[in-house]
Protein backbone atom coordinates (compact mmCIF):
# COMPACT_ATOMS: atom_id res chain seq x y z
CA UNK A 1 0.00 0.00 0.00
CA UNK A 2 1.02 3.56 -0.60
CA UNK A 3 1.31 5.71 2.45
CA UNK A 4 1.30 9.02 2.47
CA UNK A 5 0.54 12.00 4.98
CA UNK A 6 -0.14 11.49 8.45
CA UNK A 7 -3.44 10.22 8.79
CA UNK A 8 -2.43 7.32 6.49
CA UNK A 9 0.18 6.68 8.67
CA UNK A 10 -2.18 6.73 11.73
CA UNK A 11 -4.40 4.58 10.11
CA UNK A 12 -1.96 1.89 8.56
CA UNK A 13 -1.62 -2.06 9.87
CA UNK A 14 1.59 -2.39 11.43
CA UNK A 15 2.08 -4.62 8.52
CA UNK A 16 2.01 -1.57 6.32
CA UNK A 17 4.20 0.27 9.09
CA UNK A 18 6.59 -2.61 8.32
CA UNK A 19 7.20 -2.08 4.85
CA UNK A 20 7.48 1.55 5.14
CA UNK A 21 9.62 1.64 7.75
CA UNK A 22 12.06 -0.91 5.64
CA UNK A 23 12.01 0.96 2.74
CA UNK A 24 12.62 3.88 4.93
CA UNK A 25 10.23 6.09 3.78
CA UNK A 26 10.14 6.87 7.54
CA UNK A 27 11.77 6.50 10.32
CA UNK A 28 10.62 5.27 14.06
CA UNK A 29 11.21 8.82 15.61
CA UNK A 30 8.72 10.13 12.92
CA UNK A 31 6.18 7.21 13.53
CA UNK A 32 6.51 8.04 17.34
CA UNK A 33 5.99 11.79 16.90
CA UNK A 34 3.03 11.08 14.83
CA UNK A 35 0.75 8.92 17.41
CA UNK A 36 2.35 11.18 20.60
CA UNK A 37 0.91 13.91 18.96
CA UNK A 38 -2.59 12.13 18.07
CA UNK A 39 -2.16 11.33 21.83
CA UNK A 40 -2.05 14.38 22.86
CA UNK A 41 -5.22 15.48 20.53
CA UNK A 42 -7.67 12.81 21.66
CA UNK A 43 -6.60 13.25 25.49
CA UNK A 44 -10.69 13.82 26.07
CA UNK A 45 -10.82 9.84 25.60
CA UNK A 46 -9.32 9.30 28.45
CA UNK A 47 -7.17 6.57 27.40
CA UNK A 48 -3.55 7.25 28.12
CA UNK A 49 -2.60 7.07 32.28
CA UNK A 50 1.16 7.44 31.56
CA UNK A 51 2.77 9.18 28.89
CA UNK A 52 6.75 10.12 28.96
CA UNK A 53 7.64 11.51 25.47
CA UNK A 54 11.33 11.73 25.70
CA UNK A 55 11.30 7.56 27.46
CA UNK A 56 9.56 7.29 24.26
CA UNK A 57 11.58 9.40 21.67
CA UNK A 58 14.66 7.45 22.96
CA UNK A 59 13.24 4.10 22.14
CA UNK A 60 12.65 5.05 18.65
CA UNK A 61 15.91 6.31 18.34
CA UNK A 62 17.36 3.55 18.97
CA UNK A 63 15.09 1.40 16.74
CA UNK A 64 16.43 3.71 14.12
CA UNK A 65 19.94 3.53 14.99
CA UNK A 66 19.23 -0.33 15.48
CA UNK A 67 17.83 -0.35 11.45
CA UNK A 68 20.85 1.60 10.37
CA UNK A 69 23.16 -0.69 11.78
CA UNK A 70 21.46 -3.41 9.52
CA UNK A 71 18.93 -5.03 11.96
CA UNK A 72 15.41 -5.72 10.12
CA UNK A 73 11.80 -7.73 11.69
CA UNK A 74 8.60 -6.66 11.02
CA UNK A 75 8.29 -4.88 14.22
CA UNK A 76 11.19 -3.07 14.48
CA UNK A 77 10.17 0.82 15.19
CA UNK A 78 6.84 0.34 15.57
CA UNK A 79 4.82 1.84 18.05
CA UNK A 80 2.52 0.05 20.90
CA UNK A 81 0.84 1.05 23.81
CA UNK A 82 0.94 -1.61 27.03
CA UNK A 83 -2.11 -2.04 28.81
CA UNK A 84 -1.58 -0.68 32.63
CA UNK A 85 -1.55 -4.39 34.23
CA UNK A 86 1.80 -5.06 32.46
CA UNK A 87 4.67 -3.87 34.91
CA UNK A 88 7.11 -1.34 33.45
CA UNK A 89 10.44 0.53 34.47
CA UNK A 90 9.80 3.87 32.49
CA UNK A 91 6.12 4.04 33.29
CA UNK A 92 4.15 4.08 36.20
CA UNK A 93 2.29 0.99 36.67
CA UNK A 94 -1.40 1.20 38.70
CA UNK A 95 -3.56 -1.47 37.50
CA UNK A 96 -5.93 1.91 37.18
CA UNK A 97 -5.76 2.00 41.19
CA UNK A 98 -5.18 3.72 43.71
CA UNK A 99 -3.53 1.47 45.35
CA UNK A 100 -1.02 1.47 42.97
CA UNK A 101 -0.63 5.44 41.49
CA UNK A 102 2.83 6.29 40.74
CA UNK A 103 4.39 3.08 41.71
CA UNK A 104 7.67 2.07 39.52
CA UNK A 105 8.36 -1.31 39.21
CA UNK A 106 11.86 -2.95 39.45
CA UNK A 107 11.33 -4.87 36.27
CA UNK A 108 9.45 -5.05 32.78
CA UNK A 109 7.46 -7.89 32.27
CA UNK A 110 8.33 -10.78 29.89
CA UNK A 111 5.69 -9.75 27.40
CA UNK A 112 7.07 -5.59 28.04
CA UNK A 113 10.70 -7.24 27.75
CA UNK A 114 9.82 -9.84 24.01
CA UNK A 115 7.81 -6.96 22.49
CA UNK A 116 10.87 -4.50 23.46
CA UNK A 117 13.41 -6.53 22.01
CA UNK A 118 11.74 -7.42 18.77
CA UNK A 119 12.40 -2.99 18.60
CA UNK A 120 8.75 -1.81 19.59
CA UNK A 121 8.34 1.56 20.72
CA UNK A 122 5.93 2.04 23.79
CA UNK A 123 3.99 5.19 23.53
CA UNK A 124 3.12 4.61 27.33
CA UNK A 125 0.44 3.05 29.54
CA UNK A 126 -3.41 2.88 28.42
CA UNK A 127 -6.39 2.81 30.69
CA UNK A 128 -8.09 -0.62 31.79
CA UNK A 129 -10.87 -1.61 35.23
CA UNK A 130 -8.78 -1.37 38.19
CA UNK A 131 -7.23 -4.61 38.45
CA UNK A 132 -8.61 -6.12 34.87
CA UNK A 133 -12.16 -6.16 36.98
CA UNK A 134 -14.89 -4.65 34.91
CA UNK A 135 -16.79 -4.68 31.85
CA UNK A 136 -16.98 -1.23 31.01
CA UNK A 137 -13.70 0.63 32.28
CA UNK A 138 -15.87 2.40 34.12
CA UNK A 139 -14.07 0.73 38.05
CA UNK A 140 -11.05 2.79 36.60
CA UNK A 141 -9.72 5.19 39.66
CA UNK A 142 -8.30 7.58 36.94
CA UNK A 143 -12.19 7.58 35.24
CA UNK A 144 -13.38 5.97 32.08
CA UNK A 145 -12.38 5.73 29.19
CA UNK A 146 -14.78 7.09 26.31
CA UNK A 147 -15.79 4.63 23.38
CA UNK A 148 -14.59 6.70 19.96
CA UNK A 149 -17.37 5.51 18.05
CA UNK A 150 -19.95 7.16 20.23
CA UNK A 151 -18.60 8.93 23.56
CA UNK A 152 -21.90 8.43 25.22
CA UNK A 153 -20.88 4.25 25.40
CA UNK A 154 -18.97 2.37 27.19
CA UNK A 155 -15.59 1.10 25.58
CA UNK A 156 -15.95 -2.22 27.39
CA UNK A 157 -13.72 -3.31 29.51
CA UNK A 158 -11.24 -4.32 31.06
CA UNK A 159 -8.90 -3.61 28.32
CA UNK A 160 -10.75 -0.11 27.59
CA UNK A 161 -7.94 2.03 27.10
CA UNK A 162 -6.67 -0.61 24.75
CA UNK A 163 -9.30 -0.94 22.67
CA UNK A 164 -10.19 2.29 22.58
CA UNK A 165 -6.43 3.39 21.64
CA UNK A 166 -6.79 1.35 18.73
CA UNK A 167 -9.84 2.23 17.58
CA UNK A 168 -8.71 5.98 17.45
CA UNK A 169 -5.85 5.25 16.02
CA UNK A 170 -3.84 6.76 18.51
CA UNK A 171 -1.66 3.35 18.61
CA UNK A 172 -1.64 0.91 16.08
CA UNK A 173 -1.47 -1.92 18.40
CA UNK A 174 -1.86 -2.33 21.87
CA UNK A 175 -1.29 -5.39 24.38
CA UNK A 176 -4.35 -6.55 26.48
CA UNK A 177 -5.19 -8.91 29.27
CA UNK A 178 -8.09 -11.15 29.34
CA UNK A 179 -9.59 -13.13 32.32
CA UNK A 180 -13.17 -13.14 31.60
CA UNK A 181 -13.59 -11.69 28.21
CA UNK A 182 -11.49 -8.58 28.98
CA UNK A 183 -10.33 -8.52 25.19
CA UNK A 184 -12.68 -9.79 23.05
CA UNK A 185 -15.52 -7.63 24.80
CA UNK A 186 -14.02 -4.24 24.24
CA UNK A 187 -13.07 -5.19 21.26
CA UNK A 188 -16.60 -5.64 19.82
CA UNK A 189 -17.68 -2.53 21.41
CA UNK A 190 -15.06 -0.76 19.52
CA UNK A 191 -15.02 -2.46 16.30
CA UNK A 192 -11.03 -3.70 15.78
CA UNK A 193 -9.54 -7.06 16.28
CA UNK A 194 -9.27 -8.52 20.05
CA UNK A 195 -7.26 -11.61 20.20
CA UNK A 196 -6.60 -13.90 23.17
CA UNK A 197 -4.36 -16.76 22.68
CA UNK A 198 -4.08 -20.17 24.65
CA UNK A 199 -3.58 -19.74 28.37
CA UNK A 200 -0.59 -20.26 29.33
CA UNK A 201 1.76 -18.70 25.80
CA UNK A 202 2.29 -15.64 26.71
CA UNK A 203 4.02 -15.12 29.91
CA UNK A 204 2.39 -14.10 33.22
CA UNK A 205 5.44 -12.43 34.57
CA UNK A 206 5.23 -9.27 35.54
CA UNK A 207 1.12 -8.98 34.54
CA UNK A 208 -0.23 -7.60 37.93
CA UNK A 209 -2.18 -10.59 38.72
CA UNK A 210 -5.63 -11.07 39.14
CA UNK A 211 -7.48 -14.65 38.68
CA UNK A 212 -3.85 -16.54 38.17
CA UNK A 213 -4.99 -20.03 36.45
CA UNK A 214 -7.59 -17.17 34.12
CA UNK A 215 -5.46 -14.49 33.42
CA UNK A 216 -3.96 -14.37 29.60
CA UNK A 217 -2.43 -11.70 27.84
CA UNK A 218 -3.18 -10.67 24.06
CA UNK A 219 -3.77 -8.31 21.71
CA UNK A 220 -5.67 -4.98 20.14
CA UNK A 221 -4.90 -4.90 16.78
CA UNK A 222 -6.42 -3.25 13.14
CA UNK A 223 -6.43 -6.72 11.98
CA UNK A 224 -5.96 -10.60 12.27
CA UNK A 225 -2.73 -10.23 10.46
CA UNK A 226 -1.39 -7.94 12.69
CA UNK A 227 -2.32 -9.77 15.47
CA UNK A 228 -0.70 -12.57 14.06
CA UNK A 229 2.79 -10.92 13.74
CA UNK A 230 2.75 -9.37 16.59
CA UNK A 231 1.47 -12.44 18.45
CA UNK A 232 4.56 -14.52 16.93
CA UNK A 233 6.93 -12.49 19.20
CA UNK A 234 5.31 -12.92 22.58
CA UNK A 235 5.30 -16.71 22.96
CA UNK A 236 7.68 -18.84 24.06
CA UNK A 237 8.29 -20.28 27.33
CA UNK A 238 9.04 -18.60 30.63
CA UNK A 239 10.97 -20.16 33.58
CA UNK A 240 9.91 -17.11 35.86
CA UNK A 241 5.89 -18.22 35.08
CA UNK A 242 5.10 -21.32 37.29
CA UNK A 243 2.31 -21.94 34.40
CA UNK A 244 4.10 -21.12 31.46
CA UNK A 245 3.36 -23.67 28.83
CA UNK A 246 6.85 -25.37 27.71
CA UNK A 247 6.39 -25.27 23.65
CA UNK A 248 8.49 -23.68 21.52
CA UNK A 249 7.58 -20.08 20.01
CA UNK A 250 5.48 -20.42 16.57
CA UNK A 251 4.99 -18.68 13.66
CA UNK A 252 1.27 -17.47 14.02
CA UNK A 253 1.22 -16.34 10.71
CA UNK A 254 1.49 -19.40 9.10
CA UNK A 255 -1.88 -20.44 8.21
CA UNK A 256 -3.00 -16.38 7.14
CA UNK A 257 -3.09 -17.47 3.28
CA UNK A 258 -5.27 -20.46 4.01
CA UNK A 259 -8.35 -20.74 2.62
CA UNK A 260 -11.20 -21.58 4.58
CA UNK A 261 -12.77 -24.09 2.01
CA UNK A 262 -13.85 -27.22 3.73
CA UNK A 263 -12.69 -25.02 7.29
CA UNK A 264 -15.94 -26.75 9.65
CA UNK A 265 -17.11 -23.65 11.48
CA UNK A 266 -19.44 -24.92 14.91
CA UNK A 267 -22.07 -22.76 15.54
CA UNK A 268 -23.18 -23.20 19.28
CA UNK A 269 -27.09 -22.99 19.39
CA UNK A 270 -26.83 -21.84 23.29
CA UNK A 271 -24.77 -18.74 21.87
CA UNK A 272 -28.46 -17.60 19.88
CA UNK A 273 -30.87 -17.69 22.54
CA UNK A 274 -33.38 -15.45 23.53
CA UNK A 275 -31.03 -13.32 25.47
CA UNK A 276 -29.56 -12.25 22.17
CA UNK A 277 -29.89 -8.91 20.48
CA UNK A 278 -31.72 -9.18 16.87
CA UNK A 279 -29.44 -6.47 15.72
CA UNK A 280 -26.40 -8.37 17.12
CA UNK A 281 -27.39 -11.51 15.91
CA UNK A 282 -28.38 -10.23 12.54
CA UNK A 283 -24.50 -8.93 12.02
CA UNK A 284 -22.95 -12.22 13.30
CA UNK A 285 -25.72 -14.51 10.89
CA UNK A 286 -24.35 -12.19 8.11
CA UNK A 287 -20.70 -12.70 8.58
CA UNK A 288 -21.67 -16.78 8.79
CA UNK A 289 -23.18 -16.47 5.48
CA UNK A 290 -20.04 -14.74 4.57
CA UNK A 291 -17.74 -17.88 5.55
CA UNK A 292 -20.20 -19.98 3.83
CA UNK A 293 -19.67 -18.17 0.63
CA UNK A 294 -16.31 -18.95 0.85
CA UNK A 295 -16.24 -22.10 1.15
CA UNK A 296 -16.89 -23.03 5.10
CA UNK A 297 -19.09 -25.62 6.10
CA UNK A 298 -21.32 -24.53 8.92
CA UNK A 299 -21.66 -27.37 11.61
CA UNK A 300 -24.44 -26.99 14.58
CA UNK A 301 -22.72 -27.89 17.79
CA UNK A 302 -24.31 -27.54 21.81
CA UNK A 303 -22.50 -26.22 24.67
CA UNK A 304 -25.10 -26.73 27.12
CA UNK A 305 -22.97 -25.92 30.15
CA UNK A 306 -21.92 -22.65 28.77
CA UNK A 307 -24.84 -21.06 29.95
CA UNK A 308 -22.73 -22.01 33.70
CA UNK A 309 -20.07 -20.07 32.52
CA UNK A 310 -20.81 -17.02 34.80
CA UNK A 311 -21.54 -18.56 38.26
CA UNK A 312 -18.51 -20.62 37.77
CA UNK A 313 -16.22 -17.60 37.13
CA UNK A 314 -17.77 -15.37 39.30
CA UNK A 315 -16.54 -17.97 42.41
CA UNK A 316 -13.23 -19.14 40.45
CA UNK A 317 -12.03 -15.51 39.53
CA UNK A 318 -13.19 -13.91 42.86
CA UNK A 319 -11.41 -16.96 44.79
CA UNK A 320 -8.09 -16.47 42.97
CA UNK A 321 -8.35 -12.60 43.43
CA UNK A 322 -8.58 -12.70 46.99
CA UNK A 323 -5.84 -14.43 47.22
CA UNK A 324 -3.45 -12.21 44.80
CA UNK A 325 -4.97 -8.98 46.29
CA UNK A 326 -3.95 -10.42 49.89
CA UNK A 327 -0.26 -8.88 49.29
CA UNK A 328 -1.50 -5.31 49.02
CA UNK A 329 -1.17 -4.53 52.78
CA UNK A 330 0.62 -0.99 52.78
CA UNK A 331 4.03 -1.97 53.95
CA UNK A 332 6.25 -2.68 51.23
CA UNK A 333 4.17 -0.57 48.05
CA UNK A 334 0.98 0.71 47.24
CA UNK A 335 -0.82 3.17 49.23
CA UNK A 336 -0.41 3.34 52.81
CA UNK A 337 -3.71 5.05 54.89
CA UNK A 338 -2.49 8.66 56.96
CA UNK A 339 -4.01 7.63 60.21
CA UNK A 340 -4.09 4.38 62.13
CA UNK A 341 -4.15 2.61 65.60
CA UNK A 342 -1.89 -0.24 65.10
CA UNK A 343 -0.28 -2.65 62.57
CA UNK A 344 -3.94 -4.60 61.35
CA UNK A 345 -5.57 -1.06 61.57
CA UNK A 346 -2.98 0.15 59.08
CA UNK A 347 -3.43 -2.54 56.49
CA UNK A 348 -7.73 -2.62 57.11
CA UNK A 349 -7.26 1.52 56.57
CA UNK A 350 -5.13 1.22 53.60
CA UNK A 351 -6.95 -1.74 51.89
CA UNK A 352 -10.26 0.28 52.24
CA UNK A 353 -9.00 3.37 51.43
CA UNK A 354 -6.81 2.22 47.86
CA UNK A 355 -9.04 -0.45 47.06
CA UNK A 356 -12.30 0.17 44.73
CA UNK A 357 -15.79 -1.09 44.89
CA UNK A 358 -15.29 -3.87 42.58
CA UNK A 359 -12.03 -5.68 44.24
CA UNK A 360 -13.48 -5.29 46.97
CA UNK A 361 -16.56 -6.83 46.28
CA UNK A 362 -14.37 -9.74 44.96
CA UNK A 363 -12.34 -10.16 47.37
CA UNK A 364 -15.21 -10.31 49.99
CA UNK A 365 -16.48 -13.17 47.53
CA UNK A 366 -13.19 -15.17 46.95
CA UNK A 367 -12.72 -14.46 50.95
CA UNK A 368 -16.49 -16.02 51.44
CA UNK A 369 -15.86 -19.01 48.97
CA UNK A 370 -12.55 -20.04 50.72
CA UNK A 371 -13.92 -19.81 53.86
CA UNK A 372 -14.27 -22.90 55.83
CA UNK A 373 -17.40 -24.72 55.36
CA UNK A 374 -18.13 -23.33 52.38
CA UNK A 375 -14.77 -24.40 49.93
CA UNK A 376 -16.23 -27.51 48.77
CA UNK A 377 -19.64 -26.34 48.21
CA UNK A 378 -18.22 -23.20 45.89
CA UNK A 379 -14.72 -23.65 45.03
CA UNK A 380 -14.78 -27.22 44.50
CA UNK A 381 -17.82 -27.65 42.90
CA UNK A 382 -17.27 -24.88 40.80
CA UNK A 383 -13.92 -26.19 39.65
CA UNK A 384 -15.99 -29.09 38.75
CA UNK A 385 -18.38 -27.53 36.63
CA UNK A 386 -15.37 -26.31 34.73
CA UNK A 387 -14.25 -29.31 34.22
CA UNK A 388 -17.46 -30.20 32.05
CA UNK A 389 -16.98 -27.26 30.30
CA UNK A 390 -13.66 -27.52 28.89
CA UNK A 391 -14.73 -30.86 28.15
CA UNK A 392 -17.39 -30.02 25.84
CA UNK A 393 -15.28 -28.19 24.31
CA UNK A 394 -13.29 -31.04 23.86
CA UNK A 395 -15.91 -32.71 21.90
CA UNK A 396 -17.05 -29.73 20.44
CA UNK A 397 -13.93 -30.03 18.57
CA UNK A 398 -13.97 -33.05 17.19
CA UNK A 399 -16.76 -32.21 14.84
CA UNK A 400 -15.50 -28.81 14.02
CA UNK A 401 -12.29 -26.78 13.31
CA UNK A 402 -13.49 -23.15 14.63
CA UNK A 403 -16.46 -22.22 17.13
CA UNK A 404 -18.33 -19.04 15.96
CA UNK A 405 -20.68 -16.70 17.38
CA UNK A 406 -21.68 -13.32 19.19
CA UNK A 407 -18.60 -11.61 21.62
CA UNK A 408 -21.71 -9.95 23.39
CA UNK A 409 -25.48 -9.95 23.85
CA UNK A 410 -25.80 -6.31 22.78
CA UNK A 411 -23.45 -3.06 20.97
CA UNK A 412 -22.21 -1.26 23.64
CA UNK A 413 -24.04 0.33 26.25
CA UNK A 414 -23.81 3.55 27.98
CA UNK A 415 -22.51 5.04 31.01
CA UNK A 416 -24.06 3.93 34.59
CA UNK A 417 -26.47 1.96 32.55
CA UNK A 418 -24.83 -1.45 34.20
CA UNK A 419 -22.81 0.52 36.93
CA UNK A 420 -25.18 0.22 39.53
CA UNK A 421 -26.07 -3.62 39.32
CA UNK A 422 -23.18 -5.74 39.46
CA UNK A 423 -25.32 -9.20 37.86
CA UNK A 424 -26.14 -6.80 34.73
CA UNK A 425 -22.55 -6.16 34.64
CA UNK A 426 -20.97 -9.91 34.55
CA UNK A 427 -23.71 -10.86 32.52
CA UNK A 428 -21.71 -8.96 29.66
CA UNK A 429 -19.26 -11.74 29.80
CA UNK A 430 -21.80 -14.62 29.05
CA UNK A 431 -20.40 -15.75 25.66
CA UNK A 432 -16.61 -14.90 26.55
CA UNK A 433 -16.39 -16.38 30.09
CA UNK A 434 -16.56 -20.22 28.41
CA UNK A 435 -13.63 -20.10 26.40
CA UNK A 436 -11.67 -18.22 29.57
CA UNK A 437 -12.67 -21.40 31.54
CA UNK A 438 -11.42 -24.19 28.85
CA UNK A 439 -8.38 -21.89 28.68
CA UNK A 440 -8.73 -21.83 24.63
CA UNK A 441 -7.51 -19.67 21.89
CA UNK A 442 -10.35 -17.07 21.11
CA UNK A 443 -10.71 -13.41 19.51
CA UNK A 444 -13.47 -10.57 18.57
CA UNK A 445 -13.18 -9.55 14.78
CA UNK A 446 -15.47 -6.56 13.19
CA UNK A 447 -18.43 -7.36 11.63
CA UNK A 448 -20.55 -4.87 11.73
CA UNK A 449 -22.78 -1.82 13.23
CA UNK A 450 -25.34 -2.84 15.07
CA UNK A 451 -28.41 -0.27 17.20
CA UNK A 452 -26.86 3.32 17.23
CA UNK A 453 -24.09 2.73 14.90
CA UNK A 454 -22.11 0.87 17.74
CA UNK A 455 -19.93 -1.87 16.72
CA UNK A 456 -20.51 -5.98 16.48
CA UNK A 457 -18.28 -8.04 17.16
CA UNK A 458 -17.92 -11.73 15.73
CA UNK A 459 -16.26 -14.45 18.40
CA UNK A 460 -13.40 -17.02 16.62
CA UNK A 461 -11.99 -19.94 19.23
CA UNK A 462 -10.26 -22.88 18.18
CA UNK A 463 -9.08 -25.73 19.95
CA UNK A 464 -5.78 -25.29 22.37
CA UNK A 465 -2.85 -24.13 20.65
CA UNK A 466 -4.53 -23.42 17.00
CA UNK A 467 -4.40 -20.33 17.38
CA UNK A 468 -2.55 -19.49 13.76
CA UNK A 469 -5.25 -21.88 12.80
CA UNK A 470 -7.91 -19.26 14.26
CA UNK A 471 -5.99 -16.25 13.13
CA UNK A 472 -5.79 -17.53 9.20
CA UNK A 473 -9.73 -18.12 9.55
CA UNK A 474 -10.08 -14.10 10.74
CA UNK A 475 -7.55 -13.45 8.30
CA UNK A 476 -9.42 -14.59 5.53
CA UNK A 477 -12.94 -13.09 6.55
CA UNK A 478 -11.17 -9.80 6.70
CA UNK A 479 -9.80 -10.18 3.06
CA UNK A 480 -13.56 -10.64 2.00
CA UNK A 481 -15.27 -7.61 4.16
CA UNK A 482 -14.18 -3.99 5.18
CA UNK A 483 -15.32 -3.83 8.40
CA UNK A 484 -12.04 -3.75 10.23
CA UNK A 485 -10.94 -0.73 8.01
CA UNK A 486 -13.72 0.92 9.27
CA UNK A 487 -12.33 3.84 11.92
CA UNK A 488 -14.73 6.34 14.11
CA UNK A 489 -15.39 9.69 12.38
CA UNK A 490 -13.34 12.31 13.23
CA UNK A 491 -9.83 10.02 14.06
CA UNK B 1 -15.77 -11.42 55.83
CA UNK B 2 -14.49 -7.87 55.33
CA UNK B 3 -12.85 -8.42 58.70
CA UNK B 4 -11.37 -11.37 57.32
CA UNK B 5 -9.88 -9.89 54.07
CA UNK B 6 -8.61 -6.82 55.96
CA UNK B 7 -10.94 -4.33 54.90
CA UNK B 8 -12.43 -1.52 57.09
CA UNK B 9 -16.08 -1.16 55.97
CA UNK B 10 -18.55 1.37 57.26
CA UNK B 11 -22.04 0.03 58.42
CA UNK B 12 -23.93 1.93 55.64
CA UNK B 13 -21.35 0.31 53.05
CA UNK B 14 -21.40 -3.28 55.02
CA UNK B 15 -25.53 -3.02 54.03
CA UNK B 16 -25.47 -1.92 50.43
CA UNK B 17 -22.58 -4.13 49.72
CA UNK B 18 -24.33 -6.81 51.41
CA UNK B 19 -27.56 -6.67 49.21
CA UNK B 20 -25.10 -6.99 46.25
CA UNK B 21 -23.32 -9.98 47.36
CA UNK B 22 -27.06 -11.56 47.68
CA UNK B 23 -27.67 -11.03 44.20
CA UNK B 24 -24.25 -12.53 43.26
CA UNK B 25 -24.67 -15.34 45.49
CA UNK B 26 -27.92 -16.04 43.89
CA UNK B 27 -26.58 -15.98 40.79
CA UNK B 28 -24.03 -18.15 41.69
CA UNK B 29 -26.76 -20.86 42.78
CA UNK B 30 -27.59 -22.40 39.68
CA UNK B 31 -24.36 -23.57 39.24
CA UNK B 32 -24.71 -25.66 42.27
CA UNK B 33 -27.75 -27.71 41.15
CA UNK B 34 -25.30 -29.58 38.57
CA UNK B 35 -24.76 -33.18 39.17
CA UNK B 36 -21.11 -32.90 39.59
CA UNK B 37 -20.67 -37.06 41.39
CA UNK B 38 -16.91 -37.92 40.33
CA UNK B 39 -16.07 -35.26 38.33
CA UNK B 40 -12.32 -34.17 38.95
CA UNK B 41 -11.53 -30.69 39.79
CA UNK B 42 -10.46 -28.13 36.92
CA UNK B 43 -7.33 -26.55 39.00
CA UNK B 44 -6.04 -24.91 35.60
CA UNK B 45 -6.72 -25.26 32.01
CA UNK B 46 -4.04 -27.28 30.99
CA UNK B 47 -3.66 -29.81 34.19
CA UNK B 48 -0.38 -31.23 35.25
CA UNK B 49 1.29 -30.95 38.14
CA UNK B 50 3.23 -27.84 39.70
CA UNK B 51 6.60 -27.19 38.17
CA UNK B 52 9.33 -26.85 40.16
CA UNK B 53 12.76 -25.11 39.88
CA UNK B 54 15.97 -25.73 41.26
CA UNK B 55 16.39 -24.29 44.89
CA UNK B 56 19.09 -21.35 43.95
CA UNK B 57 18.90 -17.93 44.09
CA UNK B 58 17.84 -16.25 40.75
CA UNK B 59 16.69 -12.55 41.95
CA UNK B 60 19.25 -9.62 41.41
CA UNK B 61 19.76 -7.45 44.57
CA UNK B 62 17.61 -4.41 43.79
CA UNK B 63 16.99 -3.53 46.83
CA UNK B 64 16.99 -0.09 46.08
CA UNK B 65 14.48 -0.38 43.21
CA UNK B 66 12.06 -2.37 45.38
CA UNK B 67 12.45 0.32 48.46
CA UNK B 68 11.45 3.06 45.88
CA UNK B 69 8.01 2.60 46.51
CA UNK B 70 7.65 1.80 50.34
CA UNK B 71 5.57 3.97 51.95
CA UNK B 72 7.61 4.36 54.84
CA UNK B 73 11.32 3.05 55.43
CA UNK B 74 14.88 3.14 57.05
CA UNK B 75 18.67 2.15 56.27
CA UNK B 76 16.85 -0.70 53.94
CA UNK B 77 13.94 -1.92 55.78
CA UNK B 78 10.48 -2.10 55.89
CA UNK B 79 8.72 0.60 58.78
CA UNK B 80 5.69 -0.82 60.47
CA UNK B 81 3.56 0.41 63.36
CA UNK B 82 5.09 -1.08 66.92
CA UNK B 83 3.87 -5.01 67.17
CA UNK B 84 5.47 -5.95 70.20
CA UNK B 85 5.46 -3.11 73.18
Amino acid sequence: MSVDGSTDLARASVAALAKVLAAKEVSAVELATLFLDRIDAHRDLNVFLDVRPDVTLAQAREADRRRAAGETGPLLGVPLAHKDIFVTRDWASTAASRMLKGYMSPFDATVVEQLAAAGMVCLGKVNCDEFAMGSSNENSAYGPVLNPWDKGAVPGGSSGGSSAAVAARIAPVATATDTGGSIREPAAFTGITGTKPTYGRPSRWGMIAFASSLDTAGLMTVSAEDAAIVLSAMMGFDPRDSTSVDRPPEDCTRDLERPVKGLRIGVPKEFFGPGLSPDVEQSVRAALDVYRGLGAELVEISLPNAALGIPVYYVVAPAECSSNLSRFDGVRYGHRASKYRDLEDMISRSRAEGLGPEPKRRILIGTYVLSHGYYDAYYLKAQQVRRLIADEFRRAFETCDIIAGPVTSTVAFGFGEKAADPVSMYLADLYTVPGSLAGIPSMSIPCGFGDKGRPVGLQLMADYFQEARMLGAAHQYQLATDWHRRVPAGF
Amino acid sequence: MAKLARIRISDDEASRTLAQLNDIFAMIEQMRAVDTEGIEPMNHPLGGSQRLRDDVVTEHDRREAAMRNAPEHQDGLFLVPRVIE
